[in-house]
């Protein structure tokens, strides 16, 4: 356990590295000069917190020079840390005790990594000692079934599934009646990825949220966007029309283990105000953990 | 936020006279604008700055022409520029003896295998052999994944399961080819990370065994400002020749296009635009230059309507909405010459500001519609298409058994069109709503 965790974090550093890093060394002890903004900027814009968050987060950084007679901007760090920090919306934290069924839906665009999250949230719930139930309802992507299949025989978790090309609300229906009567905690719906763009399969989603909320009371308990890291302003209009067809309740954040640096959770996060609940950071079960956004900010200055 | 970059620089240009030369402000001022949609665009942050030097080299001293105004001569200079940034479109290299081998290279999730599968029924429909091959071998699937597709499409696919090094792989298909006579062989690779050097160690071995015509990077267009690093990276190991950009079809702007053209070189081949297997799009430069500043595709729809409109019928249209005399026969004629500018969403994408409208109207729905409001005019006589006042219960019953809908149907047909008279009268007030609830279906 504790390897896993070091090997998220290690994949982080390199994400804080190539970006952050370059902040926190342009944060050292210097004086503030007119350079260091456009510098600031450059840097900001590069990690993909976009045109509007970045300069968002500079004019509230500037106030504070201004306010309180920053000169130094080693000075600047703890100010820009907060401001950051303040556009994450902080989640509830999962109730991982209840013996009540727990449905989650996972819904995204095509790539962004649904099938293979589906799979470490297996793992990671098995992990805290719930048990799990996966739901394969991607019916429409070629072999998508088999490829949960094969990730659900490594975390040691059922899955139910149907004929390619079948109802997905159907296998939803099938897969929350067996849970309901194995007792199951935690079921995981993986859905097929359409683009936000896609009237059809967004209504499509809808019905199979509504097949949920149908087959277990209270359902689904979560719905969430798996966002790919490496996306850029584009997130923000994905998570907008996720949000509006099935009530996105978080976001998991996927591949930040490559150079991206998935400054759009920022937009995404404050905007929508979505929490970010797990960050996936490689091709192993293990490779997914609680997104901690104090950490993940202070990470930024590391 | 930018969706209208022309209004934005005429704001900027509006104090500004109609004669003269751009002066260095005058530019600089413009050119913020054009930096901030860039960007929002995707485009990498360095790429701008380069791109937006070349830009003003270009427009300062320009001499404003009588036809255009300064935020259109700017617009036109940057749309020129991005044009060259962009470059033409190539095609796939297939010289030398068969078979030829078009290597995909990416990222995880960027779209190779549907891609391959969409490359192979391309290569199919212009007289090739494809072979698929199954390279991915790390992917929970992939293999399946490609064999399904193959099957579904009825291309043969060289698998091997997962238990052999892709580079052996590879190589076996190679061989496969030969004997069998295909003429291409598309290589389907893992996803993998350009910092991930055993895996691109990998694909530099599969490059080495198959000497391919192609190797092609498959590139999300949703990708953001990592864009420049990767395809660098991947064109160091494996020396790209080209670029497909995939999910083109969403509403992100792919500003990653010109990041990777700059830092590559190598043209963009291919567009991918949807989930059916044949909807991959040879790459048109001027459609993604003015989608990229969120100008819309009014070119092309200026082009399709010159085409396929009818001038004289417009014409006669247009003066009949603004006299308010338009009727059912005049709605029929515009539907017509609508659908003959292609599929309702294809219109709504090409329009600035309207693509969002996608969202709102389902254009399957829409079309759907449309045919249904056809066939009632159809059903009509002369007589109560040019005065549907008269229509009663019983010629109503008529038209709907003769449509092959109901009479409900044909009631909100002349609601909609009542309201579509109104809005005419707007119009030609000064006031309108456009089509969006024309279309909006049940």
């Amino acid at each position: 356990m504790l390897e896993r965790v070091k090997s998220i974090r290690d994949a982080l550093t390199r994400t804080r590295q190539a970006a952050f890093g370059r902040v926190a060394t342009l944060l050292g002890a210097t004086e503030i000069t007119p350079e260091f903004w456009d510098e600031l900027e450059a840097l900001l814009i590069q990690a993909d917190l976009g045109v509007e968050t970045t300069a968002d987060i500079l004019e509230k950084a500037k106030a504070h020079v201004k306010r309180e007679g920053i000169i130094r901007t080693d000075a600047l760090k703890s100010v820009l840390k907060a401001e950051l920090r303040a556009m994450l919306v902080t989640a509830e934290p999962l109730d991982l005790t209840t013996d009540d069924l727990r449905v989650v839906l996972i819904v995204g665009t095509n790539g962004s990594g649904k099938t293979t999250s589906i799979a470490k949230l297996a793992a990671w719930f098995k992990g805290q000692g719930r048990s799990v139930l996966l739901a394969a309802a991607d019916t429409f992507r070629a072999a998508a079934g088999d490829q949960l299949d094969v990730w659900a025989d490594r975390a040691g978790v059922p899955v139910i599934g149907g004929q390619p090309g079948s109802d997905p609300g159907a296998i939803v229906y099938d897969a929350l009646q067996a849970a309901q009567s194995r007792k199951v905690n935690v079921v995981l719906i993986d859905t097929a990825g359409r683009l936000h763009t896609k009237f059809n399969l967004m209504q499509e989603l809808k019905k199979v949220r509504n097949v949920t909320a149908k087959a277990a009371a209270g359902a689904p308990h979560e719905t969430w966007l798996v966002l790919d890291g490496t996306t850029g302003q584009n997130a923000l209009a994905q998570a907008q029309q996720f949000k509006a067809a099935v009530e996105v309740t978080g976001v998991i954040i996927t591949k930040l283990d490559g150079t991206a640096k998935g400054g759009m959770v920022f937009a995404v996060s404050h905007q929508l105000q979505l929490p970010i609940r797990f960050i996936a950071t490689g091709e192993k079960l293990g490779d997914i953990a609680l997104f901690d956004a104090a950490a993940f900010v202070d990470g930024l200055f590391e | 936020m930018f969706d209208n970059l022309t209004g934005k620089l005429q704001e900027v240009f509006k104090k500004l006279s109609k004669r003269g030369k751009l002066s260095e402000a005058d530019v600089d001022e413009g050119l913020r604008e054009v930096r901030l949609a860039l960007l929002e665009a995707d485009v990498n942050f360095k790429v701008v700055k380069e791109f937006l030097a070349r830009v003003r080299v270009r427009a300062v001293g320009v001499e404003v022409s009588e036809a255009l105004n300064p935020a259109q001569q700017v617009i036109k200079i940057v749309h020129e520029e991005l044009l060259t940034t962009l470059g033409t479109a190539a095609p796939l290299d297939l010289s030398g003896p068969s078979p030829h081998v078009i290597m995909l290279v990416g990222l995880q999730g960027s779209g190779k295998t549907t891609t391959a599968a969409k490359l192979a029924v391309r290569l199919r429909s212009i007289g090739n052999r494809p072979l698929l091959v199954a390279a991915d071998t790390y992917r929970p699937a992939a293999v399946a994944q490609l064999e399904t597709l193959g099957k579904q499409l009825n291309v043969p696919v060289h698998s091997e399961g997962v238990g052999k090094a892709p580079p052996e792989i590879c190589s076996n298909g190679l061989k496969k080819a030969r004997e069998q006579a295909y003429s291409v062989v598309v290589l389907d690779t893992a996803g993998r990370l350009a910092i991930d050097d055993q895996m691109m160690a990998e694909l530099e071995a599969i490059k080495q065994i198959t000497k391919p015509n192609e190797v092609l990077l498959v590139s999300d267009a949703m990708t953001g400002q990592d864009a420049v690093r990767t395809a660098e990276e991947f064109h160091r190991r494996v020396g790209l020749t080209g670029l497909i950009l995939t999910k083109v079809d969403g509403d992100a702007r792919g500003g990653a296009a010109i990041s990777i053209r700059s830092v590559t070189g190598v043209p963009i081949k291919f567009m991918g635009i949807g989930e059916k297997t044949d909807a991959l799009e040879v790459f048109h430069p001027d459609r993604l230059a003015s989608r990229i500043l969120g100008m819309g595709d009014m070119l092309t729809l200026i082009e399709k309507a010159q085409e396929n409109f009818d001038q004289d019928e417009a014409a006669k249209a247009a003066q009949k909405m603004m006299e308010a005399r338009f009727d059912m026969e005049d709605f029929l004629q515009q539907l017509q010459q609508v659908k003959k500018l292609g599929p309702i969403s294809g219109l709504l994408d090409m329009i600035p500001g309207l693509g969002g409208m996608k969202q709102q109207v389902d254009p399957q729905q829409a079309e759907a519609q449309m045919k249904r409001i056809e066939a009632i005019i159809n059903s009509m006589t002369p007589d109560e298409r040019h005065r549907p006042d008269i229509l009663n219960g019983g010629r109503k019953r008529r038209i709907a058994r003769g449509s092959g809908t109901t009479v409900q149907d044909v009631n909100q047909l002349l609601r909609e069109f009542r309201e579509m008279q109104k809005m005419m009268k707007q119009f030609s007030s000064g006031k309108g709503r456009g089509l969006a609830n024309m279309f909006r279906g049940h």
